[in-house]
């Protein structure tokens, strides 16, 4: 079989539990396939966001498809907090392990090495490091007196990003949003919808091989023109801004919240 | 009416930022910073030796090609020579909250999260921090949680960290050693009564506490010009509110 496939069948993969791990907005973010897993009922996702997330994590959250999230922030910058992410963190709703960008970047790179943990910088002194036993300080064993953090590899089950291109046999073009790279190799497996497919091998050419993520990672690939949509796609479109803003509106009841998923995502709006 | 008159607060806040940050190689900007995209902006045209500046969230002002971690890789080596922070709260330590209010496992108050600021708080040397709340609430004795400390023990490596807290109303350094701000200039319209009565931490003063100089004239239409145009594209509702371009008009 073919990787190419269509989005339900490219989704196949990620099931009830996956370790689902996201990139940030500037990186592509498979929008369209969060609104079909949305509309399949997937539960208990374990969400890791690279580093961090605005309305994919929110509306997974809002759904209920997330028990645990793993990540540095939930928001939309100038524009506002994610209101179904801190409803759900205050009401106790959804296990957060809150981290910082680097510390995820560090223990995604780790699983990229086959390596059991990265070591970071920094963090000593912060709360962060007290809400996560999972993290550990030890001296730096080539140095003298010098604490400095270790932490587990972060190994997820699938990565779901939104690219610009593939091929037909599911190599993936991403130019230089190299954060895919990082997901594509940590992962045991990756689904990706792209804008568009290219005829030809992006591998045969140099200049475009450089910043293409190999088939052999790709478990899958789905076309999904404006796929990222309302969320920006690197130079090809920019974000919805007045869209997020009416969802931010929307979002800070429950109700209207249902309301904005019964539209946008099981679009059964009343003719 | 005069010309002072008319200067918007946030573009005193943008001039304070500028003369922070004046001589930086490499000024980095994170995502919701527009007051410090500004104010690299201008620095920007102004130094002759022009700084780098590399914004997360724009691809025009990106000059980052390894991906997301390549700004903390970079400033890990000591590559980036500025950043900016804001928090919920900030503490009279120097010390960072962007993430929770009250208990952390039973919070009163939710926030978006950390960033990289557990990390970058210790790598970049000069952080500016900015908080456009100037009050007890936001300015307190004691932050609830520490994402990011403001000062080290003398064995944790620590290359940077805060040297300065801009508000509406004044402007503060950070002395490291002491692990204190000191009141450095206060704002046009405000006093010095004002910031005691709004600061919930104490800080050291001179006895005599100057006004903060705003743009000037040759820097202002500048910054109403070109920079605000430039802001525009990243930060829609700032540039909107401040410089009156509507939403929109910059363009997809």
């Amino acid at each position: 079989m073919g990787k190419i496939r269509d989005l339900d069948g490219a989704l196949a993969v990620i099931g009830d539990g996956t370790k689902l791990a996201i990139p940030f907005d500037y990186a592509g973010v498979a929008m369209e396939a969060t609104r079909a897993l949305i509309r399949r009922g997937v539960k208990r996702l374990h969400l890791v966001t690279l580093p961090a997330s605005s309305l994919q994590a929110e509306l997974l959250i809002g759904a209920g498809a997330v028990e645990t999230i793993e990540t540095s922030a939930v928001g939309f910058g100038e524009l506002g907090s994610a209101p179904r992410f801190t409803a759900a963190v205050l009401g106790g709703k959804v296990r957060l392990k809150d981290a910082t960008c680097p510390a995820i970047h560090s223990a995604l790179r780790a699983a990229e090495m086959g390596n059991p943990f990265g070591a970071l910088r920094g963090i000593i002194g912060s709360d962060i490091l007290r809400q996560r036993p999972d993290w550990r300080v030890i001296d730096n064993p080539f140095g003298e007196n010098d604490p400095i953090v270790l932490l587990p590899a972060i190994r997820p089950d699938v990565a779901l990003f939104h690219a610009p291109l593939a091929d037909r046999k599911g190599n993936i073009w991403v130019g230089r949003r190299r954060d895919l790279f990082t997901l594509a190799h940590a992962s045991a497996r990756c689904v990706a919808t792209v804008e568009a497919l290219h005829d030809g091998d992006l591998l045969a050419d140099e200049v475009m091989a450089a910043a293409t993520i190999p088939a052999f990672y790709i478990e899958a690939v789905a076309l999904a023109p404006r796929g990222a949509w309302p969320l920006k796609m690197g130079d090809l479109y920019a974000e919805d801004t007045q869209h997020l803003l009416d969802y931010i509106a929307l979002a800070q009841t429950e109700e209207g919240f249902r309301r904005y998923l019964d539209d946008h995502v099981f679009r059964r709006r009343a003719a | 009416m005069s010309a002072a008159e008319t200067i918007k607060p946030e573009e005193v806040l943008i001039e304070v930022v500028r003369r922070l940050i004046a001589g930086a190689r490499h000024i980095a900007v994170g995502a919701n910073s527009p007051i410090p995209a500004a104010a690299a902006f201008l620095a920007q045209r102004l130094d002759p030796e022009s700084p780098n500046v590399s914004l997360q969230q724009s691809p025009e002002h990106n000059l980052w090609t390894d991906g997301g971690r390549e700004l903390f890789d970079s400033a890990g080596q000591g590559r980036i020579d500025v950043f900016f922070f804001s928090g919920a709260q900030i503490d009279g330590a120097g010390n960072i909250n962007l993430n929770v209010i009250g208990d952390y496992a039973h919070p009163k108050a939710r926030f978006p999260g950390a960033y990289g600021s557990a990390y970058l708080y210790f790598m970049v040397p000069r952080i500016i921090l900015f908080r456009l709340e100037h009050s007890r609430r936001t300015l307190v004795e004691k932050v609830d949680f520490i994402s990011a400390p403001g000062t080290s023990p003398p064995n944790i490596f620590r290359r940077g960290g805060p040297i300065a807290l801009v508000t509406p109303l004044c402007h503060f350094s950070f002395d490291k050693a002491r692990a204190r701000f000191r009141l450095e200039s206060v704002h046009p319209g405000h006093s010095v009564e004002e910031v005691l009565d709004q600061t919930g931490f104490a800080f050291d003063r001179p006895e005599h506490v100057p006004a903060t100089p705003p743009p000037p004239a040759e820097v202002l239409p500048l910054l109403r010009g070109p920079v605000a145009t430039e802001l525009a594209a990243i930060y829609p509702k700032f540039a909107e509110r401040i410089f009156g371009i509507p939403v929109g008009a910059a363009g997809a």
